[in-house]
């Protein structure tokens, strides 16, 4: 199994025609060719942390400049940053789209993945973070733009968990 | 040195700059000396501070960013100096000051107070062109002023001592004061940025 290319374009298509400028993210498998299109892209600002949680203080920096961002990271990214969404994004009512690569779940060939995977809708689901799985490519475009109108009108965090179905070939 | 003496020193430099601070004392002091529309207070999520600062100086390349962080918090996200050498906003001061304790949560000494951990060494190995040292109001003065004239990303270490305002508490709820805080950002013009959401 290899990353799919092409709907790695179809998000990226998605991200932009959701009026995504600005990006950040750590670099995963899953997520390279994505990133790789950010990179090249001159109107997507791309920001590379070195740990996700730096990603939420970013996307804070963003929404208070009025850029629109969104954050790309595996899962256990996302659980590696959740004292930076808890107690900045939630306490502080500052909206984050994240998209976010499901690995571990359904099909995963990879023992050191599982456990993330298994637990990660339960631990958004605590968090009371609202969630939607990505797993058709003619859908994944409309989804992203409806994770970020949620977000800025809640005020919240959001996460469209992107499944081996979208992201792999 | 005493970091309320520092902060009392730069306040008139900040009057037109978007201020980061970490929680507690230094988010005390600051606001004991006036609150602007254009400060933020984290007052949790100890570490991302330096992070907001980036966020804020590569979106807002026309306006001038401080953040005001301690060794504290910027311990639990050392990767941060890293992250700013890497995009270099020239926009951005990083103010670390470093009273070697954790003094907001009980004074317990933290990994700088012997002088083993060196924070003007470790930025400086990530990558930060910029990077001083000051143990005293006159150094920190001249340090931030040459960042202030520099125009490029700075990290200012300041040896402070381990004590803090005598009180605590504002008359700023924390919602409050990151709508109110956008909403000045908002009502800049930011020819540069050139998106609004």
């Amino acid at each position: 199994m290899t990353v799919s290319y092409d709907n790695s374009k179809i998000i990226f298509d998605g991200i932009k025609a959701a009026g995504i400028k600005s990006i950040s993210a750590l670099p995963e498998t899953w997520l390279g060719p994505l990133l790789q299109r950010a990179e090249d892209d001159p109107d997507i600002r791309l920001l590379q942390v070195a740990k996700e949680e730096e990603a939420i203080g970013i996307a804070a920096g963003a929404y208070f400049a009025g850029t629109p961002h969104i954050l790309l990271m595996q899962n256990h990214g996302f659980l590696a940053a959740i004292n930076g969404i808890v107690s900045l994004a939630q306490l502080y009512r500052i909206p984050l789209c994240m998209l976010i690569a499901l690995r571990g779940h359904w099909g995963e060939p990879y023992p050191w993945h599982t456990r993330g995977g298994i637990v990660t809708e339960a631990v958004l689901r605590a968090l009371e973070i609202p969630i939607e799985y990505a797993r058709d490519p003619q859908k994944v475009a409309k989804q992203i733009r409806e994770a970020w109108t949620f977000s800025q009108s809640s005020l919240s965090p959001v996460a469209l968990l992107l499944t081996r179905d979208l992201m792999e070939d | 040195m005493e970091r309320a003496e520092c902060l009392q020193m730069i306040y008139p430099e900040l009057e037109d700059t978007l201020v980061v601070t970490i929680m507690g004392a230094c988010a005390q002091e600051l606001y004991n000396l006036g609150h602007r529309e254009n400060f933020f207070y984290l007052q949790h999520a100890m570490g991302l501070a330096s992070s907001i600062g980036l966020g804020l100086a590569t979106h807002l390349p026309n306006e001038r960013v401080v953040v005001l962080d301690g060794d504290g918090s910027v311990l639990m996200n050392l990767g941060t100096f890293a992250t700013l050498a890497r995009y270099r906003p020239r926009n951005l001061i990083h103010v670390v000051f470093d009273n070697g304790s954790l003094l907001s949560t009980g004074g317990f000494e933290s990994q700088t107070a012997s002088g083993l951990t060196d924070l003007d060494a470790i930025a400086r190995g990530a990558g930060i062109v910029h990077v001083a040292m000051a143990v005293t109001t006159l150094d920190f003065g001249e340090a931030f002023l040459a960042a202030v004239e520099r125009q490029d990303l700075s990290v200012i270490i300041a040896k402070v001592a381990p004590v803090g305002p005598d009180h605590y508490g504002m008359d700023l709820q924390l919602g409050e004061n990151a709508f109110r805080f956008r909403r000045w950002i908002q009502g800049r013009a930011h020819p540069a940025a050139g998106h609004t959401a």
